[in-house]
């Protein structure tokens, strides 16, 4: 049932001269038939050469995301319209090939298409131009095709592969902690996501151990209408520290992709995982075609005085649908989230965060920054919950919408459920838009319209992006600007 | 989506619904409005289904729908009985509801100024306008309400006017043996450039669950003037969901203040559409909750046109094992530039079970808009407690004087002095109660 | 009035935190004493350990006015005895009047004390001259307490609830911080006018400049959670002029 040898043309590209990510790569592509059944649910787990248990588990996540399709339990609250999704329209499988028909062991072997793919995107993978201080995991379609730095690493006990690779070396650690924050039960997309995932990163920290560079994961969508399903799965043990960041892009395509990913965090007691995205999937063009659906599920949990960072700037996507989260199991543990999400032309986000406080003295901290510009629309929905036993928690949820044009919308929906009453928790918002006194200021400097816009809203997210590491956050403001081009004036 | 709901709500209703089978028609227009209200109803059934359904995500309504309920009350009320339990002065101009009928010169008769006019639904064709803001079928409970409403008054403002005296409509039931139902209905039109100022009071005598589902539709045309005031206190064991709808003309002002406490239920819907510019309305609200009362606020306002401004301010205080709702929503919608909206939810937790549910929303689709919103919820600030006890004040007084300064600022909206000092009465003697419901920092 | 001995003093909620570590002190009827130091060191804990906040924990000590134990009383009873502290930071509680709280807070200890009640006339007679006196905008006197006042206005309301009250140990817990001279001038005129025999204060500060106008008896330098030298007025003096560095180690 194996299709091979399908290879992309280049014909249903768009031009779309804003989206410089948008190119795609010719290579050589393993597909598994559109479709989605046990056949190929069983297809994907053997091509991972997967343990029983992960399959067996694989097969009740996909019984029951087909009771949720049953029963048409696909999530309708968020503020995203889209057409209905046919889910067997969609490739479950497709990897490139290698030239020895398994994948590749070293770099050398690492198809020197793709390495000039990630070159193209800032993401050198050799040996000598490979970024200094970040390990990374790069991800073409659904599969992991590098990782640097990985040797370096494990002399630190440090385990940083792609998901498939660990399922074949760490199965116990997999075996412990898959789906222990997100069960195959969560929600409809987590559920598909469990049944199908293809590959993904994989960090252990061990227990005292700082990890001593960021650990990267770069997602690129090249096959056409291939859905793209990672798992992620980071496991902080006591008193360890990783700082990890994601970056994504995909080719500009007519048709829309679905990219359902699913990450789950483990901070273990007085351990920090810092958890950085720069979502920048293709938006779709101008006129609203094409572009990458976002259905993620990201969470976290914190044991005893651990805490999780979820830092995200969105500037991708047709759809994103997205609350990266943290449960606050432990005592003193503390979760935080900051967010600067975009919605240009025709982007439509629905992005935000859970807050769950479990544990004493737990604290969380929220700052949500949303820009809707064009026919955007962008809504923040948040949702924090003081659990009766959480004494003595904090929150505190900031969120703020910047308009830019009369076509846009902004929406703030936040769900406060406090249980237990030595709570304190406090949620502001506002909604503005660039003023002309701010910008007439800037110009009358010398700044064009595009330059002042750019220094207000960058100004204006610059609580979040002060939160990622340097490179990216400069990364992150280009990011903003190149995304808001021609929004303006 | 009928799945979500259980069919016995809709055939308990149905049954009551026959027992008023002898009762005459009202008209020809108000049976058409009953009968889509009806089939609304039977589709919906009392919204039972929580999960994904935003309007009642919160509020379990199963002790409602398991309580029968009866139409026929065969008691009535000596109004020398209630003028101590009532907000009212001689001053105003009374209007009594008893178990749900019109009374009319009940509290001294009634000497209304020209350009005044109130009819009540029995004795009159005014009915145009009827359902014009709470259509028939636009919820449950206002669907309900169309169906089973048999008396209500319609008051109608000429232009120019301005009436200085409150219009204070109480609905009072008496010390029926039942578990008693009532719908009244109010429908308010203040004319162009006028002035008034209403109150609505829901108080119960007796101490069976009664049910009180009142739907008060408000017109206000271009520059009208309303003061308006609600009071939902009945007993503890009662259910009252009530419906306002207000549609505001351009430069019309509203000012509401809410008042809730008492039931086992309660729940406030207003929603307000500002549809011409230049508009303003500001909702105010306190809700005082314990033992295992449930009260739920459902306050929305619509900026539909621009250079409007709008102000939700709530207050809740918890104890016992009560729980709150607020679901606050402000909607800008496409062009509707100009426009100013607030929206604050603020509350005091006394107790370790208690829950609140806040959930300030905003949707705006226009750019050049100012809109804030927050919430807040913790218990009493210690460091104001010793501040307090520093100066002397025993912990008990320093506490019960903390949880008055909480709500001082949502009591003094009620601005007639006899109003206020009526709220302030009833907000001291609760206190008391709210404090021996409370575990937090009550147990030195 | 005030006697002191071995105070120890941490954290209720973290008893691993120590931050008074013997303190030993004795302040008689009539006097004034000023209790100086560096940021840290422990002065504020002193004075809202004095007040009874429930926020420290004695470990070890006694405090003791007019020869009885206060250890177990609460801030009210405290304040009941005539115990007074004017803090660094004056709350805002909205929705409650000054004039109410005031009230009931004299109410409250006559009902203590055994004494008369003020009538409400009597009460509104002696408050409406205090607030003259303290030179205290009117209506901001009608607003909820504290709420909206400036730094400075925050501080003369201490002093004008210090007036009313009529204290007998008055602790003013940096009361001189981020006022203008104007402000410290009021706050000395409040602390002297009301200088008796019969009525002691404690001054916390950081600084030598609210000494200027009122003169301690004594100064008493705490430093790491202990007294450690004591002196006459001079000894103020000494430390602006140096600071505190040759405490530090």
């Amino acid at each position: 049932m194996i299709n091979k040898n399908n290879t992309i043309s280049r014909k249903s590209e768009l031009s779309n001269k804003d989206y410089k990510w948008g190119f795609s790569t010719d290579v050589e592509t393993e597909l598994a038939p559109k479709g989605l059944s046990e056949d190929i649910v069983r297809l994907i787990s053997s091509k991972k050469k997967e343990p029983d248990w992960l399959l067996e588990w694989r097969l009740k996540a996909f019984r029951h995301w087909v009771d949720l399709e049953d029963k048409d339990m696909e999530p309708n609250w968020a503020r995203v319209q889209y057409p209905r999704m046919d889910f067997q329209d969609i490739y479950y499988y497709a990897a490139p090939v290698s030239k020895k028909d398994k994948a590749p062991n070293s770099m050398e072997e690492v198809d020197p298409e793709m390495l000039e793919a990630f070159e193209k995107l800032g993401i050198p993978l050799n040996e000598r131009e490979k970024l200094a201080g970040v390990a990374v995991d790069a991800v073409f379609d659904s599969v992991s095709i590098a990782t640097t730095f990985g040797e370096k690493l494990s002399e630190m006990g440090i385990i940083f592969c792609s998901f498939t690779e660990a399922t074949q070396k760490h199965p116990e650690l997999v075996k412990k902690y898959l789906g222990s924050v997100v069960p195959y039960t969560d929600n409809f997309y987590a559920s598909l996501n469990s049944a199908v995932f293809s590959d993904g990163s994989f960090a252990y920290i061990p227990p005292g151990v700082k990890c001593p560079m960021e650990l990267m994961t770069y997602f690129r969508i090249n096959t056409e209408g291939s859905g793209q399903f990672e798992r992620t799965l980071i496991i902080a043990d006591k008193g360890s520290y990783v700082s990890y960041l994601e970056g994504c892009t995909a080719p500009m395509r007519k048709t829309s992709q679905l990219h359902a990913a699913v990450v789950e965090l483990v901070a273990l007691d007085d351990s920090e995982i810092k958890y950085s995205t720069i979502q920048n999937w293709f938006p779709g063009t101008k006129d609203g075609e094409g572009g990458v659906y976002n259905f993620v599920t990201k969470r976290g949990r914190a044991e005893s005085s651990a805490k999780i960072s979820w830092t995200q700037v969105e500037t991708g996507s047709a759809i994103t649908w997205k609350y990266p989260s943290v449960i606050l199991k432990g005592d003193n543990s503390v979760g935080e989230f900051f967010s600067v999400a975009l919605a240009n032309n025709h982007q439509q986000a629905d992005t935000g965060t859970k807050m769950i406080h479990i544990g004493r003295n737990t604290k969380s901290t929220i700052v949500s920054k949303g820009i809707s510009a064009g026919k955007g629309s962008n809504t923040y929905r948040g949702g924090v919950q003081i659990m009766p036993t959480a004494e003595n928690a904090t929150n505190h949820t900031q969120c703020d919408s910047l308009l830019i044009g009369d076509q846009c919308g902004a929406h703030t929906v936040p769900y406060i459920q406090v249980r237990n009453p030595s709570a304190k928790l406090e949620h502001e918002a506002s909604t503005s838009k660039v003023s002309d006194d701010q910008l007439f200021y800037l110009m009358s400097r010398g700044l064009s319209e595009e330059e002042a816009h750019h220094m207000i809203i960058t100004g204006w997210s610059r609580d979040v992006i002060k939160e990622l590491p340097f490179e990216f956050a400069i990364e992150a403001s280009q990011l903003l600007k190149v995304s808001l081009e021609g929004a303006v004036g | 989506m009928p799945k979500h709901f259980f069919p016995e709500s809709v055939k308990k209703f149905h049954d009551l619904l026959e027992t008023r089978k002898s009762v005459p028609s009202l008209g020809t227009n108000i049976d058409v409005l009953k009968k889509i209200a009806w089939d609304y109803f039977s589709s919906t059934g009392i919204p039972l289904h929580r999960r994904g359904n935003e309007l009642w995500k919160y509020t379990n309504l199963k002790p409602l729908s398991d309580t029968s309920f009866t139409l026929s009350s065969d008691s009535d009320v000596n109004v020398e009985d209630i003028v101590n339990e009532i907000p009212w002065s001689k001053d105003w101009h009374n209007i009594l509801f008893i178990n749900g009928m019109y009374r009319p010169d009940s509290l001294g008769k009634l000497d209304l100024p020209s350009g005044l006019s109130i009819s009540d639904f029995q004795h009159n064709n005014m009915w145009a306008n009827f359902g014009s803001l709470a259509k028939p079928n636009s919820g449950t409970f206002a669907a309900l309400n169309t169906v089973f409403v048999q008396d209500g008054i319609s008051i109608k403002i000429e232009p120019d006017t301005k009436i200085r005296k409150p219009i204070n409509i109480i609905f009072v039931v008496s010390e029926v043996p039942r578990n008693f139902a009532t719908f009244p209905r109010v429908y308010l039109d203040v004319g162009e450039n006028s002035e008034a100022t209403m109150i609505e009071s829901y108080i119960s005598l007796t101490s069976h669950p009664i049910l009180t589902i009142p739907v008060v539709e408000i017109e206000q045309h271009t520059e009208a003037i309303l003061r308006h005031y609600r009071i939902q206190m009945e007993n503890e064991n009662s259910f009252h969901i009530g419906s306002t709808r207000v549609g505001q003309k351009g430069s019309s002002k509203f000012e509401s203040s809410t008042f809730a406490t008492g039931p086992r239920i309660g729940r406030n819907d207003i929603h307000v559409s500002l549809n011409e510019p230049d508009a303003t309305c500001q909702l105010h609200g306190l809700y005082i909750t314990f033992g295992d009362q449930q009260q739920d606020n459902e306050i929305s306002t619509t900026h539909s046109k621009p250079s409007c401004t709008s102000g939700q301010f709530y207050k809740g205080i918890l104890a016992g094992k009560s729980t709150a709702v607020f679901s606050g929503d402000i909607v800008v919608e496409k062009g509707a530039q100009k426009s100013i909206a607030d929206q604050k939810d603020l509350n005091l937790l006394l107790s370790k079970g208690v829950e609140i549910d806040t959930k300030p929303s905003l949707e705006i689709f226009a750019d050049d808009v100012q809109c804030s919103h927050g919430a807040t919820a913790g218990h009493i600030d210690l460091n104001s407690l010793f501040y307090l006890q520093s100066r002397g004040l025993d912990f008990n007084t320093a506490k019960a004087m903390l949880i008055r300064g909480f709500a001082d600022e949502m009591i003094v909206e009620f601005e007639l002095t006899e109003l206020f000092e009526f709220i302030s009465g009833l907000v001291d003697d609760i206190i008391p109660t709210l404090q021996s419901q409370s575990d937090t920092i009550g147990t030195t | 009035m005030l006697k002191i001995s071995d105070l120890h003093v941490g954290l209720t909620a973290d008893n691993n935190v120590k931050i008074l570590k013997g303190i030993d002190l004795d302040v008689p009827s009539g006097e004034v004493h000023a209790i100086m130091g560096p940021n840290g060191g422990g002065k504020s804990t002193f004075a809202n350990v004095l007040m009874g906040r429930p926020d420290y924990q004695i470990t070890t000590g006694t405090i003791e006015f007019k020869g009885e134990s206060i250890l177990d009383l609460p801030p009210d009873a405290r304040a009941h005895l005539g115990i007074f502290m004017a803090f660094q930071y004056p709350v805002e509680i909205p929705g409650v009047r000054p004039f109410q709280f005031l009230k009931a807070a004299l109410d409250s200890r006559a009902d203590a004390t055994g004494q008369k009640k003020l009538s409400a006339r009597e009460f509104t007679k002696r408050f409406d001259e205090k607030v003259v006196q303290v030179g205290i905008n009117a209506n901001l006197i009608k607003r909820s307490l504290n709420e909206g006042f400036s730094g400075g206005e925050k501080k003369r309301n201490e002093i004008l609830q210090l007036e009313i009250l009529q204290p007998v140990l008055a602790i003013m817990d940096e009361t001189d911080s981020g006022l203008d001279v104007d402000a410290l001038k009021i706050v000395a005129e409040g602390v002297n006018s009301q200088r008796s025999p019969d009525r002691s204060f404690l001054i916390v500060t950081h600084y030598q400049r609210l000494l200027n106008y009122i003169k301690p008896d004594r100064v008493h330098i705490l430093v790491d959670g202990k007294i450690v030298e004591t002196g006459g007025p001079e000894l103020a003096v000494k430390v602006e002029k140096s600071g505190y560095k040759e405490y530090l180690t």
